[in-house]
């Protein structure tokens, strides 16, 4: 459960279960859906029963593609993997593990938090229905983002081509593919050792069920024997706690490598914005330069009109006069329209950076946290391995 | 146990190996024998060396008595094995091992000796000791070659293992209280090279040891009838020995591979963090912290990895051999009964045939060739008692002997367990030592870390609700 002071509402994703039912193509489908349940901050005490909805995992990508089209300058947080894909070998990649699906609710709830928590997207009117509304989806539908979201050639497009993307963009492009690659490896490292260490753990059970035998045929070594080969299994056994803490640690490395992805999206719109601007501003200065070709009667540039009116003959002084009307206001529209982008940009990379900003600090505390209590578990997982050894020593002892 | 030995042994001796004991050598006179390398060693004559031959028991009991308590300090004799060196000639490459003795027994005219033998001499000295003292157990040597993992027999690690495995063995041998009074024993701690090879060609020849190998087989298929229920308590209780422990020497193998593999991945994890490093600010430390902390557990697990391989496989390796000895000794004796138990039968028959009253082919002969019929049989009587005195007598002298192989091989078998445990609780307490020290000092690592992030208050900024 969380509070904040901008929301009004606690949040938990409480449950999940299977549903079946038909889906677009009239075909029988097996189904995840999640329990939201709300309550208002203030009723903590009063022990008023939450309103609760369930969702399916595809309302919330819903719910997160409108937020990102809607509100282009923020980090959106990201959702939990749709597919388990970076896994050691114990954990299955089965959507339908119930592991796997315990694992998805808490990032859903977590999702659900980094928006509330969040002092933009916090007050969004469609991210408050979807907690509380059922029928949400026509609301959000009516909204119409769908057709407001930039089209992917057009961002490409414009990556390629803009001239003067703000420095701290395209830095912030660079360490987002940075951060991207190596949590990518060390996610998968990681899953490696994990599965080493899985490896080490269980062979040690060998150990628990020999010793319990050969125990069987001595005389003077079998009380020793018995008792260590116990805390062989118990050493055993012990790895499946060790490795699901860390599971968690993983999942918080996890959430900041998909972070990189709202990271990148934010400098692409920027760098939209931007190529917009200069595309006006080129339009612009382009047309400027056809007015004063058009006053001076001097042909700077190739034009089709050139050529002809040289060879036919040239316009007459009223063909000019019109369309130096028609120049001069386009002229205006374009001043106005150049000032309508420079405003948009610029209006975009302050909200942009500011909300950059406040990822930044969220980042560091929350890594930061997340190294913290990989260590407290390293410490922990060698406390556990002194105390079996110990007492195992000790029947060896007796042996 | 400890033994008394007719010769002198120091009062002063203490339980450390003393570095030269030279010092202790109190009452001998000939100081000028007492150098360090003994190279010089003359021998009186050959007849010093008696060609080895199963003694009577009541010899071997007139050199070595037999007590409960075995006090280390009793311990007159040092040996160490070491400093192997490669040995090329147009026919082979081996390698040799220097064999260095300190002792303070009198069958020994020095109180050191350096000599130099290879793996074919030690494996001459366990024949002839399993040859004179087939019921006794006798320490395995090291395998002649490793056929799984393909490891090379000029590699390091694996004339490291043999050596140790080389210095064991013959220590378990100076510790026995039959064993290390072994003529064949003191030769090969003492004589030169070429003294050696003389020594071995002495005594039985080929022939003799193919009639013994035959009669063996011949024994063993024939199986004997009342083995005594302790050798066959004994005998079940090996089956078992046999199977765990060789489990146990697979099941610690599996986990040295299972370490090294983890080790592996552990390297590149490291690493990974301080790559990371290099794209943060405010994290940069805390990463590179997490980087150290991980690469110097490595150099923990390598430590761990190493000392199960030193410590615990060599042992549990020993002991699956000791298992295949033991079901050899065990097969030696129920052949000397055998043989025991085949002579008895053979006087049985020989009885029988010598009380019966008429014997049909024997007389219808007899009478052919135109003899007495009463003259023929009394010379038949006469014939049969010969034999049967004679069976008689090889049967005293085998009773004699399965008796004592008996007596040898119980008393060995205690001496035998006791050996076992102790070898094998000491090298699962060390494990087990090692295995605590390795987690401790991951914990101090990891602890280190930790105190260094808690002392960073600078980082603690006011957070509001935050997810």
């Amino acid at each position: 459960m969380l509070t904040n002071n901008f929301f009004s509402l606690e949040i938990s994703v409480a449950e999940a279960e299977k549903r079946t039912g038909k889906n677009t193509v009239n075909m029988q489908e097996i189904y995840t859906v999640y329990l939201i349940e709300t309550r208002p901050v203030d009723a903590l005490t009063e022990g008023i029963t939450p309103d609760s909805l369930w969702r399916r995992y595809s309302e919330f990508e819903l719910l997160r593609n409108y937020l990102l089209v809607t509100y282009p300058f923020v980090v959106v947080a990201p959702l939990p993997e749709k597919r388990a894909e970076i896994v050691w070998h114990k954990l299955s990649a089965d959507n339908m593990d119930p592991d796997f699906v315990e694992r998805r609710r808490v990032g859903l709830e977590n999702f659900l938090h980094r928006v509330a928590s969040h002092p933009v997207l916090c007050n969004d009117n469609i991210f408050n229905i979807f907690l509380t509304e059922v029928n949400w989806k026509e609301m959000v539908y009516e909204t119409g983002f769908q057709a407001k979201a930039d089209s992917r050639l057009k961002a490409v497009n414009a990556a390629f081509r803009v001239k003067n993307p703000d420095g701290r963009f395209t830095e912030l492009k660079h360490y987002s593919d940075e951060l991207q690659t190596v949590l990518s490896q060390l996610l998968r490292v990681r899953a490696r050792v994990a599965d080493r260490l899985y490896g080490v753990y269980k062979v040690h059970g060998n150990y628990g069920r020999v010793f319990s035998e050969w125990s069987a045929i001595e005389k003077e070594m079998g009380d020793g024997l018995q008792s260590a080969g116990h805390h062989m299994d118990a050493y055993a056994a012990s790895v499946d706690d060790i490795l699901e803490e860390e599971e968690h640690y993983a999942d918080q490395l996890k959430e900041y490598l998909f972070y990189t992805d709202a990271l990148r999206a934010v400098c692409r719109k920027h760098e939209l914005t931007q190529f917009e601007l200069e595309m006006v501003a080129l339009d612009l200065a382009c047309k400027k330069q056809q007015k004063e070709e058009l006053v001076t009667g001097t042909v700077r540039t190739f034009s089709l009109k050139g050529m002809t009116s040289k060879l036919f003959g040239q316009e007459t002084a009223e063909q000019r006069e019109a369309k130096l009307q028609v120049l001069e206001q386009q002229l205006k529209e374009g001043e106005e329209a150049v000032k309508e982008k420079n405003t948009e940009s610029d209006e975009f990379v302050k909200t942009a950076w500011v909300d950059i900003e406040r990822f930044k600090d969220q980042k560091d505390r929350d890594l930061k946290e997340a190294l913290i209590s990989y260590a407290v578990m390293q410490i922990s997982m060698c406390k556990k391995g002194i105390q079996v050894w110990t007492n195992a020593k000790e029947c060896f002892n007796k042996m | 146990m400890s033994r008394t030995i007719d010769a002198v042994v120091s009062p002063t001796q203490t339980n450390t190996i003393p570095a030269d004991i030279s010092g202790q050598m109190l009452d001998l006179d000939e100081d000028d024998d007492l150098e360090v390398f003994s190279k010089d060693l003359t021998l009186a004559d050959g007849n010093m060396f008696n060609a080895s031959m199963p003694t009577s028991p009541g010899s071997m009991v007139n050199q070595c008595k037999f007590e409960e308590d075995e006090e280390s300090d009793s311990k007159d004799i040092f040996i160490t094995v070491d400093n192997p060196e490669s040995h090329v000639t147009a026919i082979e490459t081996f390698i040799t091992y220097r064999v260095l003795t300190k002792t303070t027994r009198s069958e020994f005219d020095n109180s050191e000796y350096e000599v130099r033998r290879r793996y074919q001499d030690f494996l001459w000295l366990k024949g002839k000791l399993e040859d004179a003292h087939s019921t006794l157990i006798v320490h395995p040597l090291p395998e002649k070659f490793v056929v799984k993992g393909m490891v090379e027999r000029f590699n390091g690690d694996f004339i490291e293992t043999r050596r140790k495995a080389l210095h064991k063995f013959l220590n378990r041998i100076a510790d026995h209280p039959i064993l290390s009074c072994s003529e064949d024993f003191k030769v090969f701690l003492s004589a030169q090279a070429w003294e050696l090879t003389t020594y071995k060609k002495q005594g039985p020849g080929f022939l003799s040891r193919m009639g013994e190998t035959v009669r063996a087989v011949a024994n063993s298929v024939r199986g004997v009838k009342n083995r005594p229920e302790e050798f066959t308590a004994i005998q079940e209780y090996v089956e078992d020995f046999s199977n765990k422990i060789g489990s146990l020497d697979k099941v610690t193998q599996r986990i040295v591979k299972e370490q090294k593999e983890y080790l592996e991945e552990l390297k590149e994890y490291g690493p990974t963090y301080t790559l990371w490093s290099g794209s943060e600010e405010e994290l940069a430390e805390q990463l590179k912290g997490v980087a150290g902390c991980i690469e110097r557990c490595c150099k923990e697990t390598e430590e761990q990895v190493g000392h199960l391989s030193d410590t615990l496989v060599p042992v549990l390796h020993e002991y699956v051999l000791c298992a295949e000895t033991l079901k050899a000794v065990l097969r030696r004796r129920d052949n000397i009964q055998a043989e025991f138990e085949a002579k008895n039968e053979a006087l049985a028959t020989k009885k029988v045939d010598r009380d019966a009253e008429s014997s049909d082919l024997g007389f219808v002969w007899g009478s052919l060739l135109g003899k007495n019929p009463e003259e023929a049989r009394h010379q038949r009587q006469e014939r049969l008692d010969g034999e049967i005195e004679e069976l008689k007598e090889e049967i005293d002298k085998l009773e004699d002997r399965v008796e004592w192989a008996n007596n040898a091989l119980k008393g060995d078998w205690g001496r035998w367990q006791r050996s076992m445990r102790g070898d094998l609780k000491s090298a699962f307490l060390s494990t087990a030592e090692k295995n605590v020290d390795y987690y401790e000092k991951c914990l101090a690592v990891w602890e280190t870390f930790l105190l260094s992030q808690r002392t960073e208050p600078s980082e603690e900024t006011d957070r509001d609700n935050t997810p």
